[in-house]
């Protein structure tokens, strides 16, 4: 059997004496949407913490594996984690580059790409004619995800004078032009209608059919996780308490303890 | 009128050479928000950088003096350069994420620290250097006073225009300039696409410095005397003029830059020249008033 695309082992985050994560295990596959829920303060957004490096964990480990490649997250620096291991991330409130153009954002994902091409700056400084390709391959692969997300017409805007809706769809396809393995989207539902909420359910459909890569989901709009998700993960004060298919999920009777019976607030935003 | 252009001239190449400097705290600011106190020491170690650089290849008069000068460009910003990156690994890079403060008292040390290594290394007194590039174009004359466009002026202007147009391509159009922006707007998030943000601060470092040498360079030549506390004056003038224009803003840095070097010439010219730094200050006081973020600066605004 092949290994999965992330494997997250025994996973524990402790904050002094307060364990947010607590021994969490769970597999995201390739092409599948994985969605993690959970009450607020559950630990969702800690677990995407320690995936992009911003803590490391207390204990367990987080194992990227794709083709012959394999790497462990938590002993990665951040920009290796993206860099190398080609995980891509969105944040619960939107951290674009407001005073970068739409097209911008979308081009300075590609980074590594473009750096590698211009040789500390002086290739793209002179214009050579191999940067100048990569480069405008850069902007053809920005324009193509302006078009899927809608936005072409808009590309010189400032990202910050975007509306709300856009902006989040906007950072969507920031992530998805990183080149990522892994996806992970941090409620990318919060605060949108439900007009521009089912146009975000397309999207990641798409995304997880066309471009093939695993999407990993914190979301607490059940509209979208229950209708797009493969898979879900319930977590309850940092422990698993359900892990499978939507149906088998919906129906376990301890998540409708911890989760959908008691917890009718389900629309706010945790804070984690 | 002659006398007015003349000072103008004058104001133009001082101005320049402050925008050269004030690009290299702008920048630094604009990337790791604190200011680089130590920046006009960096400028004084080009100056001397230069004028070492100047004497061992001696005064090779004629021909041979466009190639020494491009020889010493290279040198002084190269070592230079080096310096800069070195104060950033040793001073500020391990003092990421304390308080602002640790860092800014940590640039203050470094700056001493600076000062006395070159008092100590090549002695307190005043070093002077020959005019390399003498004569100049005669403008104008009125009675007994003449309108001079020296050379060397033209060179310092040139020479600035140049760089910083290089310096505004890098900053707007490559893949450099792009990661620096990005890192000065969001440092976590320049990181989660994959930038070396540290590897990103060191060249900001880099650049500053090496801009900063050649400010150091033109200072050596236009005056012909440095010495080891050289930095402190110029580096709280070019500090004054990234505020005056706008503190982050590359723009800023060269606008406020001319505007200081200009109200320093034409203060010294019609009224005292004892009391040229006062008039600049003030100049910044009146500005700050009514417009608190400079020039061209954005205002701030709160993140929620």
């Amino acid at each position: 059997m092949t290994k999965p695309l992330l494997s997250v082992e025994h996973l524990s985050m402790q904050f002094g004496g307060l364990t947010a994560v607590d021994d969490l295990s769970f597999d995201a596959a390739d092409r599948r949407i994985t969605a993690i829920i959970g009450p607020n303060g559950a630990g969702k957004t800690t677990v995407f913490n320690c995936l992009t490096g911003f803590y490391p964990p207390t204990v367990g480990r987080l194992i990227v594996s794709f083709g012959e490649s394999q790497y462990q997250l938590e002993q990665m620096e951040g920009f290796r984690i993206a860099r190398e291991a080609r995980i891509a991330r969105t944040f619960q409130n939107i951290r674009l580059f407001p005073q970068m153009s739409v097209l911008e954002n979308l081009v300075v994902a590609q980074h590594t790409k473009l750096m590698n091409a211009s040789m500390f700056s002086i290739a793209g400084l002179l214009g050579l004619p191999r940067y100048r390709t990569v480069e405008s391959e850069a902007i053809e692969k920005a324009e193509h995800w302006l078009e899927r997300i809608g936005l072409l017409a808009r590309s010189d805007w400032d990202a910050g004078n975007l509306p709300y809706g856009d902006q989040r769809r906007l950072e969507i396809a920031r992530a998805m032009c990183t080149n990522p393995a892994m996806l992970c989207l941090d409620e990318p539902a919060a605060g949108l209608n439900p007009r521009e909420s089912a146009e975000l359910n397309e999207l990641l459909i798409s995304i997880r059919n066309d471009d093939g890569i695993g999407v990993l989901l914190i979301e607490h709009d059940m509209s979208v996780v229950m209708e797009i998700s493969d898979k879900i993960i319930v977590l309850d004060y940092g422990r698993k308490i359900a892990d499978g298919e939507p149906d088998a999920v919906r129906s376990d009777p301890a998540v409708i303890r911890a989760y959908l019976g008691e917890d009718g607030d389900a629309q706010e935003s945790s804070n984690v | 009128m002659e006398y007015f252009l003349q000072q103008l001239i004058n104001g133009v190449t001082l101005g320049a050479i402050y925008g050269l400097i004030a690009i290299g705290y702008t920048m630094v600011y604009g990337i790791i928000g604190m200011i680089n106190f130590a920046h006009g020491e960096i400028f004084m170690i080009g100056a001397f950088i230069s004028l070492i650089s100047f004497l061992i290849l001696g005064p090779s008069g004629g021909a041979m003096v466009p190639i020494a000068l491009l020889v010493v460009l290279l040198i002084a910003m190269s070592l230079t350069a080096v310096y800069g990156w070195a104060l950033e690994r040793i001073a500020y890079r391990p003092l990421r994420g304390s308080p602002r403060l640790a860092a800014l008292i940590s640039a203050i040390g470094m700056s001493i620290i600076l000062q006395n290594y070159v008092q100590l290394s090549q002695g307190a007194r005043v070093k002077t250097l020959q005019p390399v590039i003498e004569g100049g174009f005669q403008l104008m004359k009125a009675g007994n006073f003449t309108v001079v466009l020296s050379y060397m002026q033209i060179i310092i202007v040139v020479v600035t225009v140049s760089l910083m147009a290089v310096f505004w391509t890098v900053i707007t159009k490559t893949a450099l300039g792009r990661a620096q922006r990005a890192c000065e707007q969001d440092r976590t998030m320049a990181a989660l696409l994959g930038i070396d943000v540290d590897r990103t601060i060191s060249i900001t470092f880099i650049l500053g410095a090496a801009l900063a040498a050649v400010a150091g360079m033109m200072v050596t030549l236009y005056y012909g005397v440095i010495d080891f506390y050289v930095g402190f004056l110029a580096g709280i003038k070019a500090f004054t003029a990234d505020v005056l224009g706008g503190i982050g803003s590359i723009p800023g840095a060269m606008l406020g830059g001319l505007l200081i070097g200009l109200i320093e010439a034409f203060w010294s010219g019609y009224f005292s020249i004892e009391y040229k730094d006062v008039a600049a200050f003030s100049i910044l006081v009146l500005v700050l008033v009514f417009r608190p973020s400079g020039l061209l600066g954005r205002p701030e605004v709160e993140k929620v």
